[in-house]
C-alpha cells in the first residue's frame, strides 16, 4: 500500500517535472553525482529526449501504481522490486554517461526479472523468467561493447566526450550492429522477440503494463540515444535501412501473432512487438533522411517515432490494466473462457474499447495521429535519391499498412471475444466490476488517449527539445497550427476537424433518424438464422455455438499464418460408425524460435557435454590444465604490458 | 466570398451524395438485372426499402449490449465524414484541406470496426465469422490502398485528394502507365471494400459465401436501415473516389462559381453512370471466388501498385 502510494506520487511528480522541463526550458548543465565507478563519477542530465521519455514513464507508472493500489494486496515478494524497477528506468533515462546508463538498464532488467518470476510456482512462469534473464544478459553483452567501441581508446564515458568522437569505418558498423542487437533484444524487435510474449504476461498485470508501456520504450530510448545522438550527425543514409527492415518485420510478425494468440495478455504483448516495430521504423527513417540531408522529413519521421512511443505507452498501459481487471474479475485470461463482460463490467468495457480503438489506429484517437505521421514519413521515402531505399520504403509502407490493419483485426478479436457475446464459463458469468481505484486507473489513461488524439500538434511542439536532441537544433516539429503536416508540409491531418465532423455527423444522424423512426426498440430472442434456443441446463447457450479464439483467427491463420508462422490445422475425423468425437486442433510456431533458439540450445547441450568430460580427468591432467591456464594468462598480460 | 462558395459547395456536395447513394445501388441492381435478362426492380427501390425499414420497430437480441445500438450510428457517421472529403462536382470545398487519403482510409476502417463489433455483439456464429473475414480482407486491401496513395504522393507531391485531383486534371502528368496500374489496384480494393463480386456477393444470404451480410443478421428496423444506407454511401464514395482521381474531367476548379458547378454536376453524373455500368457488367461477367482466394486477388492489386511505384522510381531517377 505504502510502496505503491509512494510510487504513484513519484511518477506523477516525474511526469509533471518532465512536462515543465519540456515546456519551460531545461536545466542546462549535467550534474555529476558524488558517487560512481572508481574511475569517474556518475553524471546525470535532463535533456529533451530524456524528458520526453520520462513523461511517458511517469504517465505509465502513475496509472500502474494507481491500479496496484486498488488491487488486492500483492504478495510481499513483489513489493521491493517494483520501486527498483521504476528507479532503474528513471536512472537509465537520466544518465549522461555510459556507465550509469548501463547500470540503470541492468537494474531495470533484474528488478523486472524478479517481478516476472513473482508467481514462480507455475512452470511456464519459471521458463519465461529464465528466458527473460537470458535475453537481458544478451542485451547487456551487446550494449557494453557498443559503448566501449564508442568510447574508443580514451575511455571517457560521459556523453559529452562520446559525442566529440563519432565512430567511423568498421567501428561505426559494429556500434550499429551491437546497439541494434542489444537494445532490440530488450525492446522485443524481431527476431529477438521470443521472450516478450512469454515474459510480459507472466508478471502481475500492473507490472506487465509497465513492461509493455514503458520498459520497451526505455530500450528504444537507448537505441535512439546511441544511434541518433551519440554517433553524431555524420552517419551515412544507409544506417536507416537495418532499422527499417527490423521495424517492418516486427510490426508484421507482432500484429499477425496478436491475431493468433489465445491469451488476452499474450495478445497484448504481441501487439507491443508491433508498435515497437513502428517506432523503430520511424527512427530508421529519421536516420536515413538525416543522412540524405532532408531535415524536414527527418523531423517528420522522428516526430512520428516519439509521438507513437508516447501514445503506445499510454494506450498499452490502459489495455494491460483492463486485461488485469478482467483476469481478476472473471478468473481467466484465456479468450475462450471469457465473454459477455460488457454487461457485468460496463466501465472497464468502455475504457478497454477506447484503448482498443486507439491500438487499432482509428481516427480521431491517439494511435491514428502517430500512425498518420509514420505513413506520411514512409510515403516520403522516395525523396531519398537511392532506388534501393525507395523500394525498401515503399515495401515498408505496405507492410506498415498491413500491420495497422492486422492490429485492427486483433483488437476487434480481443474486444469481441472478451467483452461481447455470451459468457463462456460460469466463472466468467459471475464477474463483477472492479474497485473504484482500479476504475480510475483505467479512466485516466482513456482521458489521456483522447487528449493525445485530439491535440497531437501541441504534444509535438512539446517534443521540440527531444527532436533537437535527436536531429540537431534546426529540427522543427511537423506541425502547422493544430494540424499535423507531412510530405514537405503539403499533406495535413486536422484531428479536431475530423473529430468535430464525426461528432456533428453522429449528432445530426441521431436527430434525423429518431424523427423519422420514433419507435422504441424491443427485445427478442436471438435470430441467428433460426438456430434454436439453448436448452434450460445451458443458460448462456452452448459455448461451442459461439465463435472462439481459434475460429476468429482462422481466416488470417490460413491466409498469412501458414506461410509466415508455420501455422497448421489438424482435423481428426472419426470413421463412420465410430463413437469418439471429431477433433480439430490448430497451432503455430514462431520461426524465430525455431531458427534461433533451437540451434543455440543444441550448441549449449554440445558444449555442456564437452565440459562434462573435464570432470573425469586424472589429477595430473587437472593440475597441468590449471598450470597451462596460468601460464597463458601471464603471457597475455606480458603481451598487453609490452604494447 | 471564396469561403462562402466553399461552404455552399460543401453543403451541396453532402446533399448530393446522400441523395445519390441509394440511387447508385438501385441503378447498379437494375443494370445487373437487365444484363441478366430480368426486368429488375425500379432504381428507386432502395429509397422505398430504407423508408420501410425506418418505420419498423427495431428488435434487439436479448443479450445485445449498447454496442448494437451505437455501432450503426458510429459506422454511418464515419462513412459520412469520409464522403464529405471526396470531391464530386467541385473542388475547393470547405473540407478540402482535410481531405487526406490516409485519413479517408482511417475513417473507412472506423466504420468497418463498428460493423465488425456489431456483428460480434450477440455472440452468434455467423456474426463472428463475418467479422473475422471482413477484418482479414482489410489486411490485404489497406496496403494496396496505401501504395496507391504512394503513387499519387510521388506524382502530385501530396496525399491530399483535392490536390491530386487537380494535378491529374491539369494534364501535366499526361498518360502514365503508373496511373493505369494504380487504377486497376484501386478498383480491386474498391470491390473488396464494398463486398462486391468477386469478393463477396451483395445479393445473397447464403451462409457459406457471405461476409458483409453475416454481420447484419441481428439488425432490424432503423439499425438495418442505417447499415444499408452506410453500405450504399460507401459504394458511392468509392466510385466518386475513382472518378475524382482518374476521371477528374469537367470538375469545377476551386474558387469557381455556380455555372461551373452545373457543368461539373453533369460531368459527375455521367462519370458515375459510366462507373455503375462498368460495375454491373463486371459483376455479371465474373463469378464469386472462394474466400481463401481473396488474398490472391488483393495481393495482385498490391503488386500492381508496387509495380506502379517502382516504375515511377525508375522514371524519376532517369529524369
Amino acid at each position: 500500500m505504502v510502496v505503491h502510494g509512494v510510487c504513484l506520487a513519484v511518477c506523477v511528480l516525474v511526469a509533471v517535472l518532465a512536462v515543465a522541463a519540456l515546456g519551460f526550458g531545461l536545466p542546462a548543465a549535467p550534474q555529476a553525482l558524488p558517487l560512481g565507478p572508481p574511475w569517474g563519477r556518475a553524471v546525470l542530465a535532463l535533456d529533451g529526449l530524456s524528458a520526453w521519455f520520462l513523461l511517458l514513464l511517469g504517465l505509465s507508472g502513475a496509472a500502474a501504481s494507481l491500479f496496484a493500489l486498488g488491487h488486492a494486496p500483492a504478495p510481499a515478494r513483489t513489493l521491493p522490486p517494483f520501486p527498483l524497477f521504476l528507479a532503474g528506468m528513471m536512472l537509465t533515462l537520466l544518465a549522461a554517461d555510459a556507465f550509469t546508463l548501463l547500470f540503470g538498464f541492468e537494474l531495470m532488467s533484474l528488478a523486472s526479472w524478479a517481478l516476472v518470476a513473482a508467481d514462480h510456482s507455475r512452470a511456464e512462469n519459471r521458463r519465461a523468467a529464465r528466458l527473460y534473464l537470458t535475453f537481458a544478459a544478451f542485451s547487456a553483452a551487446c550494449l557494453i561493447p557498443a559503448f566501449g567501441l564508442l568510447a574508443g581508446p580514451s575511455g571517457a564515458l560521459d556523453f559529452a566526450s562520446l559525442r566529440t568522437t563519432p565512430p567511423d569505418g568498421w567501428r561505426a558498423a559494429a556500434v550499429l550492429l551491437l546497439g541494434l542487437l542489444g537494445a532490440g533484444a530488450k525492446a522485443g524487435l524481431v527476431p529477438l522477440h521470443v521472450w516478450l510474449p512469454l515474459a510480459h504476461p507472466a508478471a502481475p498485470s500492473h507490472v506487465s503494463a509497465l513492461m509493455s508501456g514503458a520498459m520497451t520504450k526505455v530500450a528504444l530510448y537507448v537505441l535512439a540515444r546511441l544511434l541518433l545522438d551519440l554517433c553524431g550527425p555524420v552517419q551515412p543514409s544507409w544506417w536507416g535501412l537495418p532499422l527499417l527492415a527490423v521495424g517492418a518485420a516486427s510490426a508484421l510478425f507482432g500484429a499477425l501473432r496478436a491475431n493468433l494468440e489465445e491469451d488476452a495478455k499474450t495478445l497484448l504483448a504481441c501487439s507491443t512487438i508491433e508498435n515497437v516495430g513502428f517506432v523503430t521504423i520511424g527512427l530508421g527513417l529519421a536516420l536515413a533522411f538525416r543522412g540524405a540531408d532532408l531535415g524536414t522529413l527527418a523531423a517528420l519521421a522522428a516526430g512520428a517515432a516519439l509521438l507513437h512511443a508516447l501514445n503506445h505507452g499510454v494506450f498499452k498501459t490502459l489495455l494491460f490494466l483492463a486485461a488485469g481487471a478482467v483476469a481478476h474479475a472473471a478468473g481467466s485470461r484465456a479468450l475462450d473462457r471469457l465473454g459477455g463482460l460488457i454487461h457485468a463490467m460496463p466501465v472497464t468495457t468502455a475504457c478497454a474499447l477506447a484503448g482498443a480503438l486507439a491500438a487499432a489506429s482509428l481516427p480521431p484517437l491517439s494511435g491514428f495521429a502517430s500512425e498518420w505521421l509514420l505513413l506520411q514519413a514512409l510515403l516520403a521515402g522516395w525523396r531519398v535519391s537511392d532506388i534501393a531505399f525507395q523500394v525498401a520504403a515503399a515495401a515498408a509502407a505496405a507492410v506498415a499498412a498491413m500491420a495497422a490493419a492486422l492490429a485492427a483485426a486483433a483488437m476487434v478479436r480481443l474486444f469481441g471475444l472478451v467483452f461481447l457475446g455470451r459468457p463462456r464459463t460460469p466463472r466468467g458469468a459471475g464477474a463483477q466490476e472492479v474497485s473504484a481505484l482500479e476504475r480510475w486507473a483505467l479512466i485516466l489513461p482513456v482521458g489521456l488517449t483522447l487528449l493525445l488524439g485530439l491535440f497531437p500538434a501541441a504534444m509535438l511542439r512539446l517534443a521540440e527539445p527531444a527532436l533537437e536532441a535527436l536531429l540537431g537544433a534546426a529540427a522543427l516539429p511537423p506541425v502547422r497550427g493544430v494540424a499535423l503536416t507531412g510530405g514537405e508540409g503539403v499533406s495535413a491531418y486536422l484531428p479536431l476537424v475530423a473529430a468535430a465532423l464525426l461528432a456533428l455527423a453522429a449528432g445530426a444522424l441521431v436527430l434525423l433518424v429518431r424523427r423519422r423512426s420514433p419507435l422504441a426498440t424491443t427485445r427478442g430472442p436471438v435470430w441467428n438464422c433460426g438456430f434454436i434456443d439453448p436448452p434450460a441446463h445451458l443458460p448462456f447457450g452452448d459455448p461451442l455455438t459461439q465463435p472462439g479464439g481459434g475460429g476468429i483467427a482462422q481466416p488470417l491463420r490460413r491466409m498469412l499464418g501458414e506461410s509466415l508462422l508455420r501455422a497448421r490445422e489438424q482435423v481428426d475425423m472419426p470413421e463412420p460408425g465410430e463413437t469418439r468425437p471429431g477433433r480439430h486442433a490448430s497451432g503455430f510456431e514462431d520461426p524465430s524460435g525455431l531458427l534461433l533458439l533451437a540451434p543455440v540450445a543444441r550448441l549449449r547441450d554440445r558444449l555442456a557435454e564437452r565440459a562434462d568430460r573435464l570432470r573425469d580427468l586424472t589429477i595430473h591432467r587437472c593440475l597441468s590444465l590449471s598450470f597451462g591456464a596460468l601460464i597463458a594468462l601471464l603471457v597475455l598480460l606480458a603481451w598487453l604490458e609490452a604494447r | 466570398m471564396q469561403t462562402l462558395g466553399a461552404i455552399l459547395a460543401q453543403l451541396l456536395h453532402l446533399v448530393l451524395m446522400l441523395a445519390a447513394a441509394p440511387l447508385v445501388v438501385g441503378v447498379t441492381r437494375w443494370l445487373k438485372a437487365r444484363l441478366m435478362g430480368r426486368r429488375g426492380a425500379s432504381p428507386l427501390q432502395p429509397f422505398r426499402d430504407l423508408d420501410k425499414l425506418l418505420r419498423k420497430r427495431p428488435v434487439l437480441a436479448e443479450n445485445a449490449s449498447w454496442i448494437s445500438e451505437i455501432a450503426p450510428y458510429a459506422g454511418m457517421a464515419a462513412t459520412f465524414a469520409a464522403i464529405a472529403l471526396v470531391p464530386s462536382f467541385a473542388r475547393g470545398m470547405l473540407l478540402a484541406p482535410a481531405a487526406d487519403l490516409v485519413l479517408l482510409a482511417g475513417l473507412l476502417a472506423l466504420a468497418r470496426v463498428a460493423l465488425a463489433l456489431a456483428g460480434m455483439d450477440v455472440g452468434t456464429a455467423f456474426g463472428g465469422l463475418g467479422a473475422a473475414r471482413e477484418m482479414s480482407f482489410s489486411a490485404f486491401a489497406e496496403p494496396a490502398m496505401i501504395l496507391c496513395a504512394l503513387n499519387f504522393a510521388i506524382l502530385a507531391g501530396t496525399t491530399n485528394l483535392d490536390a491530386i485531383s487537380a494535378t491529374v486534371q491539369d494534364g501535366q502528368l499526361g498518360l502514365r502507365v503508373s496511373l493505369g496500374l494504380a487504377l486497376l489496384a484501386l478498383a480491386a480494393v474498391a470491390l473488396a471494400e464494398n463486398a462486391r463480386i468477386p469478393v463477396d456477393n451483395p445479393a445473397t444470404h447464403l451462409e457459406l459465401t457471405m461476409v458483409h451480410e453475416a454481420m447484419l443478421l441481428e439488425s432490424s428496423g432503423r439499425h438495418l436501415a442505417l447499415w444499408d444506407y452506410q453500405a450504399a454511401l460507401r459504394l458511392t464514395l468509392w466510385l466518386a473516389l475513382l472518378a475524382a482521381v482518374f476521371l477528374p474531367f469537367g470538375t469545377a476548379p476551386a474558387g469557381t462559381g455556380p455555372h461551373f458547378w452545373v457543368l461539373g454536376l453533369l460531368a459527375w453524373v455521367a462519370k458515375m453512370g459510366m462507373l455503375c455500368v462498368a460495375l454491373a457488367v463486371f459483376e455479371s461477367a465474373i463469378a464469386k471466388m472462394r474466400v481463401f482466394r481473396v488474398p490472391e486477388f488483393l495481393g495482385a492489386a498490391l503488386l500492381l501498385a508496387l509495380l506502379a511505384a517502382a516504375l515511377l522510381f525508375v522514371s524519376t531517377g532517369l529524369a
